[in-house]
């Protein structure tokens, strides 16, 4: 069958809705009865709880109050281990910890009783960087403050450094960054024993929800059901935090007898949900005169805040990804995420990727100017080709062609005209214009066997009237999941876009096809997709009812006659791992993800010196992403993504005090706006990955990695000054040029 | 809400229709939109003024409607995103930005679109540099405002198509 949905830019399936204000988020939704909630927070990072006092003129009878007490079965917010409460008891850890919770139905009244709350606190010795984590100035979590660690070994590193022309060293650190997707998070749910429990919200991963409430409550698991709002944007935001609120939102309905919504306003949220990880990387590389490298040793450490959440995992993907797409006989990455008395960092688009790779592509142009190359050149001679082996030692059988996304990039940015021309006119100008490139990979879905673990499913129902259901967990937060499913779908199907219809992730209806992260939904839920359309199809063909080359309606004549005779036409596909991915989870080796994306970006800046302000006036994303399912969604994933990079390079600083946000308003933490964004030009190369739905691979958060280090190469090469932190603030960079000048 | 206020009478015209609002006189515009007009289009994404999620029409001058006390909409007349399409045909920006991928979420879409087509009452055929000038009121975290300005460039070519 010929292709006719896929590669097409149809419009996204849920966009009338949003283009006219109908769809609808959590906050727009009401229950009879229903009452509002909020959270009162330790202001202290660490200590010992020892008084809840209700002050204030406040009616407090009227009031339904949660404190840990009220838990049914486990305090605790279940995720990979359960070390961190729904609720503080005796012990807080972090500014922001959960502690009371309120509700009433006049929120004007709540707010004021919030501030009525005083929680007494004796305090502790708090911990807020990752020197004294690492020292073990205070032990704050287990017996030594390390959540995990992780060592990669390839080759031979310490027989390596005496065959090495030039041994480059340098150390980089990335600042926390806030998600800040603009629909604030909230919950809404409802529980009592006749119904267990059931909460509405904006969320990424339906089935982390629901286990949470499961632990929380100690129910079967029927007894509990999520379900998905129309979600304004996660970004990894979305993925953990959730379970929090909607444990708190639980709790309070069960306790009150109502329906409870709980919605953050935008400093609570800024303050209290997780961010990006902190980061430090610490490189040393051995290279040949002629600029190939020999030994990379590369140490990578993550401030994961109070509690474990999802820094194993974050850790994890920025140690795999910290070598880069480059071949190197020796490298040894050695990695910890700790812990600090700061709210729990988490997932951020990337997923700890952005870390380790700003590290590395900043500190290979360090090391290009060591050996006396271009940054390209560099770059060029040691990407990696079919046949060789990443630093977890996977080999690479894709078909990859580094070296011609590279070019493609420099023509498309006029790249050697500029940097020549830029040399030239910055000697004359006080605003200086600079040009630099990153080159990067990023794998799809899990790591390892994490896949496997997932087992995610998914069903596909065809209708009597021949239209099709997918019936998957995986949400819709903006990327276009439904859109692309149901491109998928009809695609395989041979029906109509307008026939496929995607269900509302329900874990009462729908399957775990997984959590909606990790550039996964795509790729794997996608081929999950594809595999249950084709199983309907050959259902119906095997019956007899339907014959190849048919048209949309024999499909429905098929399916009617289908469903008289033997009832529902569905079909559950599970994920299989393909027999020939192996990994090793004690070494760290082996095939870490099925199939990665590969790119060269690069970035045109301009920076006055007089101001120290940045400014990003061209930007070029080339990337081999597979076969395209819809370029006009696949191009936005991209844009928005370098916007993302654009402000984790330059503008979105997070200041911490004592363990606290104290720049938690769109006033001023930073975002990018319309005003601030260069062109995006975005090129797709498209080599068909055979496991993904179509060829299609992962994109959603490749364009994290690489935006930030091509910005930050450009600034030094527009003022000679060396980048080894971000953001590049105004401030911090007029004190690099002064000291440079000094 | 301090006791001694009290509920007023605010009449306005909302999306043509006139309207009667019962509320307290420093209610935010925008909760009394979403709560008792029952206009739930128009979002909440920093409830300071810095995101433009909140932007409506009021005579004719787009404003965050979070930072609108409800007794400044007296008399006024006020537009936001559910009065854009005309029954069911949707306004030239709307359908722009459904073709052209202006909108992600969806969470910023009404208050973006409503400041496209301010913008557009006020400059038809505004030049890049406009465009970005007119929605820099407007944050948008998912698409790097790379779609928005293309639908805003193609609803100014199909405006001029069937002018």
């Amino acid at each position: 069958m010929e292709a006719h949905i896929i590669g097409q830019s149809v419009p996204r399936k849920e966009g009338r809705d949003k283009v006219t204000g109908h769809a609808r988020y959590v906050d727009d939704l009401t229950f009879p009865d229903m009452i509002h909630g909020v959270t009162v927070r330790s202001s202290v990072a660490r200590g010992r709880v020892r008084g809840i006092h209700f002050e204030g003129e406040i009616p407090w009878k009227e009031f339904t109050i949660v404190t840990a007490k009220d838990i049914p079965s486990k305090n605790c917010v279940a995720l990979l281990i359960e070390d961190q409460p729904c609720l503080a008891d005796e012990f807080v850890n972090h500014t922001e910890e959960p502690v009371v919770l309120l509700a009433h139905p006049d929120k004007y009244l709540l707010e004021e009783a919030r501030r009525a709350v005083r929680i007494e606190v004796e305090p502790l010795p708090a911990i807020f960087t990752i020197d004294d984590s690492l020292a073990k100035k205070q032990v704050i979590w287990g017996d030594d403050n390390i959540f995990k660690s992780f060592r990669v070994e390839k080759g031979d590193v310490d027989s390596a450094w005496v065959k090495a022309d030039f041994i480059v060293e340098g150390q980089y650190e990335t600042g926390a960054q806030e998600q800040l997707y603009i629909e604030p998070q909230g919950m809404i749910a409802r529980a009592n024993l006749k119904e267990g429990v059931t909460v509405w919200g904006s969320l990424q991963c339906p089935y982390y929800v629901h286990k949470a409430l499961v632990r929380l409550f100690g129910f079967p698991k029927e007894r509990v059901r999520v379900v998905q709002t129309e979600t304004g944007g996660g970004f990894g935001g979305k993925e953990e935090y959730p379970s929090m609120i909607a444990c708190h939102a639980a709790l309070l309905a069960w306790k009150s007898g109502k329906p409870v919504k709980i919605i953050y306003d935008r400093a609570e949220d800024m303050a209290a949900t997780t961010k990006r990880h902190p980061s430090r990387t610490r490189h040393r590389t051995g290279v040949t005169r002629d600029g190939k490298l020999l030994a990379m040793e590369i140490d990578f450490t993550l401030d994961g805040g109070a509690y474990e959440t999802l820094s194993p995992v974050v850790l994890s993907r920025g140690t795999i990804h910290a070598a880069g797409p480059y071949n190197c006989p020796n490298v040894r990455v050695r990695s910890r995420a700790v812990a600090t008395n700061a709210p729990p960092h988490g997932a951020f688009r990337g997923f700890g990727a952005p870390q380790s790779v700003f590290a590395l592509e900043r500190h290979l142009d360090r090391v290009a100017s060591a050996v006396g190359l271009a940054p390209e050149e560099l770059r060029r001679r040691n990407f990696i080709r079919e046949g060789q082996t990443l630093a977890v030692s996977q080999v690479i059988h894709e078909k990859v062609d580094m070296g011609q996304l590279l070019d493609r990039a420099l023509n498309l940015s006029g790249y050697h005209a500029k940097r020549k021309r830029f040399q030239e006119e910055n000697l004359r100008s006080a605003i200086k214009r600079g040009i630099g490139l990153a080159s990067f990979l990023h794998g799809a879905g899990f790591t390892g066997s994490g896949e496997e673990y997932l087992a995610s499913e998914v069903v596909l129902e065809a209708t009597r009237e021949g239209r099709a259901r997918v019936l998957a967990g995986s949400t819709e937060m903006g990327q276009g999941t439904n859109t692309i499913f149901a491109q998928i779908a009809a695609e395989t199907l041979g029906l109509e876009y307008e026939q496929i219809e995607i269900l509302q992730p329900d874990t009462a209806v729908v399957p775990n096809s997984g959590p909606t992260v990790a550039s996964r939904t795509a790729m794997i839920v996608g081929k999950l997709v594809e595999s249950a359309a084709r199983a309907v199809q050959q259902t119906l063909f095997k019956s007899g009812l339907l014959k190849s080359d048919y048209s949309a309606k024999d499909f429905a004549d098929a399916c009617g006659r289908y469903i008289d005779k033997f009832g529902a036409l569905q079909s559950l596909v599970k994920y299989e791992h393909p027999p020939d991915l192996h990994w090793d989870d004690e070494n760290y080796r082996g095939d870490a993800y099925g199939a990665y994306a590969w790119a060269v970006y690069v970035a045109e800046v301009s920076v006055d010196t007089r101001t120290a302000e940045v400014r990003v006036e061209d930007f070029v994303a080339v990337q081999e992403v597979g076969k395209v399912i819809n370029p006009v969604l696949a191009a936005g994933q991209i844009e928005g993504g370098v916007a993302q990079g654009i402000g984790f390079a330059l503008y979105e600083n997070v200041v911490w005090q004592e363990g606290r946000m104290v720049n938690g308003q769109m006033t001023n933490y930073i975002m990018p706006t319309s005003m601030d964004v260069p062109p995006i030009r975005v090129f797709f190369e498209e080599i068909p990955y055979a496991r993904g739905p179509a060829g299609a691979k992962g994109i959603g958060e490749l364009p994290l990695d690489g935006t930030a280090p091509a910005i930050a190469n450009a600034i030094a090469h527009a003022t000679g000054v060396d980048i080894l932190r971000i953001p590049v603030t105004p401030e911090s960079l007029l004190s690099l040029l002064e000291s440079m000048h000094a | 809400m301090p006791e001694a206020a009290r509920k007023i009478r605010v009449q306005c015209v909302i999306n043509g229709r006139a309207t009667t609002l019962e509320t307290y006189p420093m209610a935010r515009l925008l909760d009394v939109l979403r709560e008792q007009a029952g206009l739930a289009g128009t979002k909440e994404g920093c409830g300071e003024g810095e995101c433009g999620a909140c932007s409506i029409e009021m005579d004719g001058a787009l404003v965050n409607s979070c930072l609108v006390p409800a007794l400044q909409a007296e008399g006024a007349k006020i537009r936001t995103i559910e009065g854009l399409a005309d029954d069911s045909r949707l306004h030239a920006v709307q359908q722009a930005f459904l073709t052209h991928g202006g909108a992600q979420c969806g969470i910023c879409t009404p208050g973006m679109i409503l400041a496209a087509v301010n913008l557009l009452a006020r400059n038809p055929h505004p030049s890049e540099a406009e465009i970005r000038e007119g929605l820099s009121g407007n944050l948008c975290r998912c698409t790097g405002y790379t779609k928005i300005f293309a639908s805003i460039v193609e609803a100014c070519r199909d405006a001029g198509k069937r002018a």
